[in-house]
């Protein structure tokens, strides 16, 4: 969805050569090291312009040195700008859609206004008619509507939005196509979570994560060493008879600490957050990605996450001496003007089924008696038609108190149902029991593997549900969860999280009523759905703007996936050194000690050529990596033992052979064009 | 190489593996239960007591405080020993005053558990400044070592159950255990059996004898037996004569050869199994010990076949060479008697030497050089061996983790910026310290007079000096006059910052770790054992030891073996 444009082209084009300021790259310490070589070797370059250079070293070989230093600032440079660009694109093409928008602020005693959108402020409120863009984030406080989010979640089908539920909030940017709403505004300019995302894929803005800072100090250790082992070697050289340039040095330093990694660092962990984003995530910090990957326990909703959101029924069970078609019949009268998403479900089973028999002629004399939850049944009356419909204790004391008969399989068909994890309704008609529907809560299509691989990653998911221990259990073996906490509250979930995080677990958590506020802003990654609550929204620390709350499991791999790279880039980068050391080692000595030839194993031409192939794949290599950083090492859900293994072998022993080929390919090529 | 040497080898590892359990059990009980013995327990608060220490557990800071403090008065108390020997007793030869670079080098030499002897003893040292000073130092700072140990092993264990400063056990205890449970009865049944050897144990003055051929000879006599026990037993390494295990009063058979060898390696291999049980985690206490032991082989298989060569310079003059180079080596220990001692000495920061480390093959010096480049953590010494493997295994865990996608974590606990640091830091003064000696040492005309060779040998004589202080390990490469102002003094500056620098740091991390929350691993989390982890760090320890001095061992040993070869030495 995000295109790339000209615009931020340009402004990572522009910031790639801006960042060579010394004040900026203090920040990269790797790559400070790098800017200060490439300034002393190109004063020496200049200087060996006007005077014969000392030592004997050929201008050709100090100039292109400095030149494949610069290079190699700025390939590192380009892909952080670079990555920068991707995020601000996307995250600004779903910011635009709010801009330059005129919205209806109500000021007082209803009187409106016309002002722009980025006028707004926290608490004002607005009128939205049919038709219009939401101006800014915000809660509906009156009204419903059906609103197209295409624009943000690229779902076509429009959603209800409704004041005083759990799905009351509206983001900016999308469209209200029905009916009208009254909003009140929850951000003021700049802060919304757009905005926050933003600021966090801006390189100068941004905040290092904890494990980012600690890589850093491993870099900066490493650093260190290398520093003082290439500037000791000027002393053992004059010790064997044996001067060595200054460029010979730092191009010894350069190669050795490690620029692949400490160039990319930035990119790396901008990507990742970039690649939430596209998944439309958006995570409040960077830290909350990382935590992601940390995730022990994960806490889903039953319904709308494991189940789809309503039942279904499965089986319609008449007693004995009751016709099928009677039954049906009855139930579709019960059923006709029921507006719970189970009444519409009932009448699709009977159409599928059995057909439809009652029509329009048949209800006309008939009152409808709507689904309460005071008496929960529902039904119809009319002259010669009593029907109803509901939860099995409603109807049987309906019947009881009109001296009517029970069945006696009544108490058994009932027992059945629940316990397969079902849900029993009776019907009755005219005061006589004629049967029982099965509703069924349908696990949504494909959520097994979802868990198969969750628990393949060691995650163990638990299930919250409002129902008794004995429906959760059913369902929850039916859809793979680990666990399930049943006849959940508030206090409950987040007393369970507290008890998990006692016993040394990350706790993940999916919500978006208000009454999961606690239990979102207890957990260690809080998601909420972007349909949720403002209240919800707040007390997480990731908004998913699709509201599908597994994808949970995307954002567990992006924090896996961040960690790893660095990791693997890291490990790439030491083994890497293992192959320069015996390219430049034996060249810096050879012209002194013709003995170091025995350390030449890759056979290169010359001492400068081998200096210079060395600069330039240390320079190349991380352009190669560029892709890898911006898309992040592949992880798959197995063991950590397999996921090592695995990349030992690519990125460490991988990381000490590939130089060797490349560091000899490069010395052929500058062979051939007669650069020895 | 012959069967018989493998056999040997083989025997050493077998007699460890089968002494580590009880010897691990025993040091748990005696550092990790309330009153170990009850006999000695009111004793122990007595002692205490008397020299007004509080036994409470302590934090990181007073932990560190009370074993620095103890450390530098050691140091002064040695220092002025050796000042004012003339005027002590037990004084038979009539030693005058050590000069005072010397006396401070030799204080911090024997406080830092390093035995760097720019002197030999029977020469200079008085009985009483060997008694006293030399030996009590020799138990002390072997106990300051498994105290350093302890307290780092804790910080890890411990779990926060509250909000409070978890404590990591009490120095004074821990010193007090470590020399009346473990060091004095070890060395006790040690010098019985030396001296059922040979070893000499007496306070004569030196011997005057004429030998048949009628010239005269002086041999130097002493309590050898009971400074030889401690001297291997605490991996301390600091001969009674200069010529150290190779003197046949301090080493006389290869009955003692063996038993020295293996006394230096079974503490700091029994501890893995110690801090097993700390961690209570048996498997994860192996792992470490198959760690040591592979790098421990793999050192002492290359320089047995190294040694096993003969020398090129020296065909062609007639002389039979089959049993390889033994110049410098003791014939009574052999080829392997004397590279297995050498391999370990350096494994271990002992530092006890059976022959002349400066008449290895180059390669065979190269590895010697390079087991104690890596960190002496190979074993290593007492407690602190464990300690700077433990180092290793954070930074190796935190590379892991980062591999596998799961912020990095050892033993529950979280490795976060700060533990980072402190280890790589405590990884990075190493190569600091000697480096930049060995720099300073090259372009000074004073310095470069000490050798007795130039060129790539010479280098690799003041590179093994400053790699020997900077690890406490004791062992000269010889060939270098050590006993100079500047290597007096730049010398006693590696030990200490060797020495108490990474402790510092290690008990910053102890102090940081202990209060941590502990996580529950998953099947994400990777096992701080098995064969993939032992892999991985032995992988880590080369990659790094490899990286940071692969210059140097380039332009030293290897260009001396290249120079062997085409018939040229130094």
């Amino acid at each position: 969805m995000a295109k790339f444009s000209d615009h931020f082209m340009r402004e990572a084009l522009w910031n790639t050569f801006r960042r060579l300021d010394p004040r900026y790259l203090k920040k990269h310490p790797v790559m400070f090291v790098v800017l200060l070589g490439a300034s002393l070797t190109t004063l020496i370059a200049i200087r060996d312009f006007f005077y014969p250079p000392l030592l004997h070293e050929p201008l050709w070989f100090t100039a292109s040195v400095s030149v494949w230093f610069w290079l190699t600032l700025l390939f590192s440079n380009a892909s952080e700008a670079f990555a920068e660009g991707k995020g601000k694109a996307h995250a600004s093409s779903l910011k635009a859609l709010a801009q330059e928008m005129i919205a209806h602020r109500i000021v007082n005693h209803g009187i409106e206004e016309m002002v722009p959108a980025s006028d707004l402020r926290r608490d004002d409120v607005i009128k939205v008619i049919a038709g219009e863009f939401i101006p800014s984030d915000g809660e509906i406080i009156e009204g419903i509507g059906a609103i197209d989010e295409s624009a943000i979640t690229g779902e076509s089908a429009p959603v209800i939005r409704e004041s005083d539920s759990d799905r009351s909030t509206v983001t900016a940017g999308t469209k209200l196509i029905s009916n009208q709403l009254l909003i009140r505004i929850i951000s003021n300019p700049g802060e919304s979570f757009l905005d926050k995302m933003i600021s966090l894929v801006q390189a100068a803005k941004r905040q290092k994560t904890p494990n980012e800072i600690a890589l850093q100090v491993l870099l900066v250790g490493l650093t260190i060493i290398f520093l003082i082992v290439c500037a000791t070697l000027v002393p053992f050289g004059l010790y064997l008879n044996c001067k060595l340039s200054l460029t010979v040095i730092v191009s010894l330093l350069v190669c050795l600490i490690p620029t692949t990694i400490g160039g990319l660092v930035s990119a790396i962990g901008i990507s990742g957050i970039e690649r939430a984003l596209r998944k439309n995530i958006l995570a409040m910090s960077g830290k909350a990605v990382e935590t992601a990957g940390d995730i022990d326990v994960l806490l889903l909703d039953k319904t709308g996450t494991i189940t789809l959101g309503n039942r279904m029924p499965v089986e319609f069970i008449p007693f004995k001496g009751v016709d099928m078609k009677e039954f049906s019949r009855a139930i579709e009268f019960s059923s006709v003007a029921d507006r719970t998403p189970e009444g519409r479900s009932i009448l699709e089973f009977i159409e599928k089924n059995y057909g439809r028999s009652v029509s329009e002629k048949d209800t006309e004399a008939l009152t409808f008696i709507p689904f309460s939850a005071e008496t929960r049944l529902s039904g119809c009356e009319g002259p010669s038609l009593s029907v109803r419909k509901g939860a099995c204790d409603a109807i049987q004391s309906l019947i009881l108190a009109k001296k009517g008969k029970i069945p006696p399989e009544f108490s058994k068909v009932m027992e059945k149902i629940s316990l397969t994890g079902g849900t029993p309704l009776a019907v009755s008609m005219n005061g006589k029991l004629l049967g029982i529907i099965h509703l069924k809560d349908i696990i949504k299509p494909g959520i097994q593997e979802r868990f198969h691989r969750l628990r393949k990653m060691g995650i163990h998911t638990v299930m919250i549900t409002g129902d008794n221990p004995l429906t959760a259990s059913t369902i929850a073996k039916e859809a793979g969860v680990d666990n399930f906490l049943a006849e959940a509250t508030p206090e409950k979930k987040l007393n369970f999280i507290k008890a998990q995080q006692a016993k040394g677990y990350l706790v993940a958590m999916t919500g978006d009523g208000t009454n999961d506020a606690p239990a979102l802003a207890q957990a260690d990654l809080g998601i909420a759905m972007n349909s949720g609550t403002q209240a919800a929204k707040e007390a997480a620390n990731m908004v998913d703007l699709d509201s599908n709350p597994t994808k949970i499991l995307e954002v567990i791999e992006i924090g896996k996936q961040l960690l790893m790279t660095r990791g693997c880039l890291t490990t790439f980068s030491i083994a890497n050194d293992v192959a320069k050391y015996f390219a430049i080692i034996p060249a810096i000595f050879l012209l002194s000690i013709p003995e170091f030839e025995a350390l030449n194993i890759m056979n290169l031409s010359s001492p400068y050529s081998s200096i210079l192939a060395t600069v330039i794949f240390n320079a190349l290599i991380m352009v190669m990596l560029i892709p890898l950083a911006f898309r992040g090492v592949k992880y798959r859900p197995r063991g950590a033992k397999s996921l090592l293994a695995h990349a030992l072998l690519i990125y460490g022993v991988g990381g000490i052979f590939s130089p060797f080929i490349g560091i000899k390919l490069l010395d052929m090529l500058l062979l051939n064009l007669g650069l020895t | 190489m012959t069967f018989n040497g493998i056999l040997q080898i083989a025997l050493l590892f077998t007699a460890l593996l089968f002494l580590i359990k009880p010897v691990g059990i025993y040091l748990y009980r005696v550092y990790e239960t309330p009153s170990p013995f009850p006999l000695f327990n009111r004793l122990e608060g007595k002692l205490l007591s008397w020299c007004c220490f509080k036994s409470e557990d302590q934090n990181w800071k007073a932990y560190l405080k009370s074993l620095l403090i103890f450390n530098i008065m050691g140091i002064v108390i040695l220092f002025c020993i050796q000042r004012f020997q003339h005027f002590l007793p037990l004084n038979p030869e009539s030693f005058q005053a050590v000069p005072w670079a010397l006396a401070l080098n030799t204080a911090v030499s024997f406080v830092t558990n390093t035995n760097w002897q720019a002197y030999s003893g029977e020469l200079t040292m008085s009985y009483f400044t060997q008694m006293v000073g030399l030996t009590w130092q020799n138990f002390v700072s072997a106990g300051t070592g498994m105290a350093a140990f302890l307290a780092f092993a804790r910080g890890l264990s411990r779990h926060a159950s509250s909000s409070q400063d978890i404590l990591l056990g009490n120095f004074w205890v821990d010193l007090l255990r470590s020399v009346f449970y473990v060091f004095l009865p070890g060395a006790f049944i040690m010098a019985l059996l030396f001296i059922s050897q040979g070893v000499i144990q007496n306070f004569s003055p030196t011997l005057e004898i004429t030998t048949l051929e009628g010239g005269r000879e002086l041999i130097s006599m002493g309590p050898v037996a009971s400074q030889e026990a401690i001297k291997i037993l605490g991996t301390n390494g600091g001969g009674f004569f200069g010529a150290n295990s190779a003197h046949p009063f301090e080493n006389p058979t290869p009955f003692t050869n063996f038993l020295q060898m293996l006394s230096m390696i079974l503490i700091p291999g029994a501890l893995t199994y110690t801090y097993g049980k700390m961690i209570q985690s048996q498997k994860q206490g192996w792992s470490i010990f198959i760690t040591m032991v592979i790098l421990s082989l793999m050192g002492i298989l290359v320089v047995y076949y190294f040694e096993s060569q003969p020398n090129p310079l020296l065909h062609g003059l007639g002389l039979d060479q089959t049993s390889g180079n033994l110049e410098g080596k003791e014939v009574r220990f052999g080829i392997l008697g004397s590279a297995l001692f050498a391999n370990l000495t350096t494994d271990t920061s002992c530092g006890a030497t059976n022959c002349l480390h400066d008449s290895f093959t180059p390669l065979g010096g190269l590895v010697l050089l390079l087991n104690i480049l890596i960190g002496e953590l190979v074993f290593g010494g007492v407690g602190v061996g464990l300690f700077n493997m433990l180092l290793f295994i954070l930074i190796s865990v935190f590379m892991a983790g980062l591999m596998v996608g799961r912020t990095p974590e050892y033993l529950g606990k979280k490795i976060e910026g700060k533990e980072v640091r402190f280890a790589i830091l405590s990884i990075a003064i190493y190569p600091l310290i000697i480096l930049v000696g060995a720099a300073i040492s090259v372009l000074s005309p004073s310095a470069l007079a000490s050798l007795q060779n130039g060129g790539p040998h010479g280098f690799s004589e003041i590179l093994y000096a400053y790699t020997s202080a900077v690890h406490n390990n004791g062992s000269a490469f010889g060939g270098l006059n050590a006993n100079t102002s500047w290597y007096n003094l730049s010398l006693a500056l590696a030990m200490f910052v060797g020495r108490f620098f990474p402790i510092y740091l290690g008990l910053s991390i102890a102090g940081l770790m202990v209060n941590k929350k502990i996580i529950q691993p998953n099947t994400g989390t990777f096992p701080t054992q098995g064969a993939l982890f032992i892999g991985l760090l032995i992988g880590v320890i080369l990659i790094v030891g490899a990286l940071t001095f692969f210059p140097v061992l380039a332009i030293g040993p290897f260009i001396e073996y290249i120079n062997l070869w085409q018939g040229r030495s130094f």
